[in-house]
């Protein structure tokens, strides 16, 4: 009964071609990948214009990113993602249907970018209303008075000046966004997460499959590191103080 | 100071931020050539006057005309008013070269980018040429080694020559200095106030708010005191400095020396 090693693991399983499931496993990576990076671009999105609308928007849209921000950050992620996926879905059917169409069939990949990024835009909005607010006053002022127009100030001065600021909050929400897409394994969309259940469950190798997962995540949360100190190196050059 | 062209004609300008009267009707032309020095005291309105030259700060009443085109307001229903055409505002402030008391250089741009931002993005002057004129003008405040570095690297004497450079880019019809030197070291005073000084020489007109009393003295052609938000006197240097009529005036005179 002396445990050796060599078949207590069976590496075999992780082989890149059937039947082992590595394959499998990079095919699930690259789906989180996307979704990641599709959501965290979307959340971005929604948060610049959620930053500048709760900053300098109107009485009426100020609320209205408050109840967004307040809403989205007090629900569990979970309960969200089940809500827009099978809500969200149901209300574009309905809609769909009303309008004399169909039922329209959502890849998955669409619903998790847009789960992920609605959450994603909830949190990006504060960050990056931190960020904008931390720049000083003058900066603005000085494109004010060389004639630059509301967007050029946002495009030329604002955004740029904010960025290292906001860096530090924006790589902690990327590193969410990349292992929330593993909520979305309860959706049945075929994440990492997912696929890593699968090839544990008909293996029975659950040890393997589940470290394997979570080297993968670790890796992707690795190479993210690097390439976010090279952004931030970037934006921090005009600064003095080390990060 | 007659028959030179108005650069700068302001009309009984009114500034009020709530309850509080900063400017109470204040009146000032600048023609081409002339460099106005304003003085008095802290909060005696010297600041928001000149922002208001610019629209940085908005008059509650009043006008200001600019190389003849007055700045078209509209009442914003406050009791205040607002600029009636954004655009105009825009395209006036672009040949306005302001310089501030904190400098206000952009943090994520070099010197040079800083130089050459408002006439590319602004003026619409094609990159390379910007280039060439942003490094003469450099080479003049004795920039142009610095030229690819960031502001925060730079002494706070650096950063207002750098200002300067960036004010002197957009080939400005009037030049507003708003405190120059009052954030500086003293050591550093110096090396700002001669690039000024070269600037008043060649007959720029501009419009300086300044605590450097012997500097107003020696570069300006025309003095404004201003005292609890109107002009309580103005007139030629040797006159303000050396026969000052009103009893503020005196006062003000004799305490800082």
């Amino acid at each position: 009964m002396a445990a050796d090693p060599a078949t207590l693991i069976n590496w075999g399983l992780l082989a890149l071609e059937p039947p082992g499931w590595g394959g499998v496993l990079l095919g699930g990576l690259l789906n989180s990948i996307k979704i990641a990076l599709g959501g965290y671009a979307l959340g971005l999105l929604l948060g610049t214009g959620g930053a500048f609308g709760k900053l300098y928007g109107g009485p009426v849209l100020k609320d209205l990113l408050e109840v967004y921000t307040t809403l989205v950050r007090a629900i569990p992620e979970l309960v969200l993602i089940l809500l827009l996926y099978y809500a969200g879905t149901d209300l574009l059917n309905q809609l769909t249907a009303a309008m004399g169409y169909g039922p329209v069939d959502i890849s998955g990949l669409a619903a998790g970018i847009f789960v992920i990024g609605v959450v994603q835009g909830a949190y990006s909005t504060e960050v990056l209303r931190g960020a904008i607010k931390a720049v000083p006053a003058g900066q603005i002022e000085a494109a004010r008075a060389y004639g630059m127009a509301p967007t050029q100030i946002m495009r030329r001065i604002t955004l740029p000046a904010m960025l290292p600021h906001a860096i530090p909050g924006l790589s902690n929400l990327w590193l969410i966004a990349t292992k929330d897409t593993a909520l979305l394994a309860v959706v049945g969309f075929s994440e990492l997460t997912l696929v890593t259940r699968q090839a544990a469950g008909s293996t029975k190798a659950y040890l393997l499959f589940f470290c394997a997962a979570g080297a993968l995540y670790l890796a992707l949360t690795l190479v993210s590191n690097i390439v976010i100190r090279i952004i931030e190196t970037r934006a921090r050059r005009g600064m003095v103080a080390p990060a | 100071m007659t028959d030179r062209a108005e650069a700068i004609a302001v009309e009984n300008l009114h500034k009020r931020f709530g309850p509080l009267e900063v400017l109470k009707g204040v009146s000032l032309t600048a023609r081409e050539g002339d460099v106005i020095a304003i003085i008095g005291g802290s909060g005696s309105g010297k600041s928001t006057f000149l922002r208001c030259i610019n629209m940085l700060e908005l008059p509650s009443a009043g006008s200001v005309t600019i190389h003849g085109e007055e700045i078209a307001m509209k009442k914003d229903g406050h009791g205040g008013l607002v600029p009636a055409d954004r655009k105009q505002v825009q395209r006036i402030r672009s040949r306005l070269g302001m310089v501030f008391q904190n400098f206000n250089l952009w943090q994520h741009m070099t010197i040079l980018q800083n130089v050459i931002e408002a006439p590319v993005h602004v003026l619409g002057i094609a990159k390379a040429e910007a280039i060439e004129r942003a490094e003469t003008i450099l080479r003049r405040v004795g920039l142009f080694e610095k030229r690819d570095a960031y502001p925060a690297f730079l002494s706070g004497g650096q950063q207002q020559r750098a200002a300067i450079a960036r004010a002197l880019a957009v080939q400005p019809h009037v030049m507003l200095f708003d405190e120059p030197t009052s954030a500086l070291d003293p050591e550093l005073v110096g090396e700002v106030l001669t690039v000024i000084g070269d600037l008043a020489k060649e007959k720029r007109t501009m419009i300086l708010v300044t605590h450097e009393m012997k500097f107003a003295r020696n570069v300006a052609n025309h003095i404004v005191f201003l005292a609890n938000g109107v002009i309580e006197e103005q007139g030629p240097p040797e006159e303000i400095f050396g026969a000052p009529k009103s009893e503020r005036l005196k006062k003000f005179i004799s305490s800082i020396h």
